[in-house]
């Protein structure tokens, strides 16, 4: 298996630059397994990422790779897939540059429903600038811009893909890696938008302020703090909070864009 | 019949603008509606289906340079239209253009400002942004088209570049030119000239994504066709992968800046009138060209030396050719819809040479020829 993954890495450009403990390797091991899975070709798979630590990943990988500017991964995506929607394109985000600045962007490639697959590395925290608190820090929780703990509440990124249109919704976390595979490989595999959101850890920047000081102690938190989705239906809601719900969450049919376009638009101005 | 008359046809700035992008092979748009460019953006949704290209209008026009890039790098000539407050929004991925060496062109249709301003009325407000819009000491070619015939060359000139050079060119229009109706003859298909991108001609193993041909631009393998490279705003080294060494750093800097430099003879286009013997030369650009150029007749009718020269490349800056003037001329006017954002850039190429005057106007008209002249007229007086 190892050796079926590391033809997809760009070997030459290690050794990568994130932290002991680091959720993101895990997260980008996950993906790795789903594309193999799929066994996707490689000469026509794009991966996009935007900026931060986890969009890094591109960097590593050895498909046509675009590291683009921050929070604007989906909109660059949006380019590639309409030119060419026979191409498979993935796109790699962290918490703060999907849902702080590339909010508007998310929200409209949900929207219009466009064959992109998201992979949200959220690891609750900005990483790559020192540990500022991001849109999907939990409330509470301490960040060098936080020193008294965060009053804002976070995004539900699950309801807010849904409203704003993907036809699929997934969560996973580091610690249930075969869960995370699953879901990104459906992900990939769904005929329109896709987000599928990955807890992963952070123990530089968001854990040693919020009493986990190690990549294990985070591990040990997701485990401890994950509720299956199906088993979420049938416990009491005060028994949800705080907790993060994992599995599939949403899935809907619905058409997609590059696909629409094609037929409606190409169909109606007469060629 | 002649072909002439067969073919003239009224049109619009910003219609030529289209126009000329589909004769030269765009095939992909992305824009977000903004007066006084959305012509552009009509004409392209209407027509590129037809000839099986794609428009999409994106959520602002952040979102629409990081998608025509993206486009671009599956080999798809992408082009994007908008005005002041929108090319505001666009400077981030242009410089990701730059940096990445993605071709694109962006159509700035210059409105008053700063700001909102006054839409939509007229100004050349965004010569500087034009330049130095996004951060860091990036290459950027500007194109500046003076009548509806020209905005149609020009946009067809600015893809060109694009691809040839693989850097951003900003077609900067202003709101009369891109509104002005004019009687134009279109060239015939086969009468335009279409350069493409430099593909590698090496097989993927060999492939160094920015490693420079003999030109001073490295060949780009469009996405999806086998090449797995790595595109990146962040420093990088031949094979694309970043860097923070300094000598790699300079060296990419460098050489983004030379790909312009060895290629001045081809990337600056200009123009000139009785210039032979001009001692007052006026130096102007996009619409306010046209007033000076009736104002240089005048003064030619009152048996004053006077010249018209009209730069259409306003960046880079045609300083050889300002140069020259500064030995001949002892007064150079530079009228502008703006408070001297070329005049200041003449000035350092004159370096005292020659005296430089401007002719300014800020607020939301047309300078006339009757303004130039005068100051043609001051400066023969004196």
């Amino acid at each position: 298996m190892m050796q079926d993954l590391k033809r997809y890495l760009r070997t030459d450009r290690f050794p990568h630059l994130w932290c002991p403990g680091c959720g993101n390797g895990i997260v980008l091991g996950c993906m790795l397994r789903a594309i193999n899975k799929l066994a996707l070709d490689q000469d026509h798979t794009i991966i996009v990422g935007g900026i931060g630590c986890s969009s890094r990943a591109v960097g590593y990988l050895d498909f046509d790779t675009l590291h683009t500017t921050h929070g604007r991964a989906l909109a660059y995506a949006t380019g590639i897939k309409l030119a060419r929607p026979e191409l498979n394109v993935i796109v790699v985000s962290g918490d703060g540059d999907s849902m702080a600045i590339g909010g508007n962007h998310f929200i409209h490639a949900a929207r219009r429903n466009i064959d992109l697959t998201l992979v949200l590395f959220n690891n609750s925290i900005y990483g790559m600038t020192g540990g500022q608190y991001s849109p999907l820090t939990p409330v509470g929780k301490k960040a060098t811009t936080a020193p008294y703990g965060t009053i804002e509440p976070t995004f539900d990124t699950a309801e807010l893909a849904r409203a704003a249109g993907a036809t699929l919704v997934g969560r996973g976390t580091t610690y249930h890696t075969g869960l995370l595979t699953g879901l990104i490989a459906e992900g990939i595999q769904n005929k329109g938008f896709s987000l599928i959101e990955a807890i992963a850890a952070c123990p530089n920047a968001f854990g040693c302020r919020n009493k986990m000081n190690n990549g294990k102690e985070m591990l040990l938190w997701q485990k401890e703090n994950s509720v299956h989705v199906n088993r979420a239906g049938r416990l009491p809601p005060g028994e949800l909070e705080d907790k993060i719900i994992i599995g599939r969450l949403y899935r809907r049919e619905a058409s997609e864009y590059t696909e629409l376009y094609d037929k409606q638009i190409l169909d109606s101005c007469g060629v | 019949m002649s072909r002439v008359v067969e073919l003239a046809r009224l049109m619009q700035g910003n219609e030529a603008v289209a126009e000329g992008a589909l004769a030269v092979g765009v095939r992909f748009f992305a824009g977000y509606p903004i007066t006084p460019s959305t012509e552009v953006a009509k004409i392209m949704a209407e027509r590129l289906p037809r000839v099986g290209g794609k428009f999409i209008q994106m959520e602002d026009e952040i979102a629409s340079v990081a998608a025509i890039i993206g486009a671009s790098l599956t080999g798809v000539k992408s082009l994007t239209a908008t005005s002041g407050p929108g090319f505001s929004l666009m400077q981030e991925n242009i410089g990701f253009a730059a940096m990445a060496e993605v071709p694109c062109v962006i159509v700035n249709v210059q409105r008053s400002g700063p700001s909102t301003g006054m839409p939509t009325a007229p100004a050349q407000g965004d010569v500087m942004q034009a330049r130095w819009g996004t951060h860091g000491d990036h290459p950027i070619i500007a194109l500046c088209p003076s009548s509806v015939r020209e905005a149609y060359d020009l946009t067809i000139r600015s893809v060109n570049l694009s691809e040839q050079y693989r850097v951003p060119v900003i077609l900067l229009m202003d709101e009369v030119i891109g509104h002005l109706r004019e009687t134009v003859v279109l060239p015939l298909s086969d009468e335009i000239e279409i350069v493409n991108r430099c593909i590698p001609q090496e097989a993927p193993a060999d492939y160094n994504a920015y490693r420079a041909n003999e030109t001073g631009v490295p060949p780009i393998a469009n996405f999806g066709t086998g090449y797995r490279y790595h595109v990146t705003g962040l420093a990088h080294d031949e094979r694309g992968a970043p860097t923070n060494d300094p000598a790699t750093a300079e060296d990419l800097l460098l050489r983004l800046h030379d790909k312009l430099q060895r290629n001045l003879d081809n990337i600056i286009i200009e123009d000139s009138m009785s210039l032979d013997d001009a001692e007052v030369v006026v130096l102007a650009y996009g619409a306010t060209a046209r007033p000076a150029k009736q104002a240089v007749k005048e003064a030619r009718l009152r048996d004053i030396k006077a010249g018209l020269y009209r730069p259409l490349t306003l960046w880079p800056f045609p300083t050889a050719s300002v140069e020259r003037l500064a030995w001949q001329a002892r007064t150079i006017i530079v009228p502008e819809m703006n408070l001297g954002q070329y005049r200041f850039e003449v000035e350092r190429a004159v370096r005292g040479r020659a005296h430089v005057l401007g002719v300014n106007r800020v607020n939301g008209e047309l300078i006339v020829p009757g303004e130039i002249l005068q100051a043609i007229l001051d400066v023969v007086q004196k």
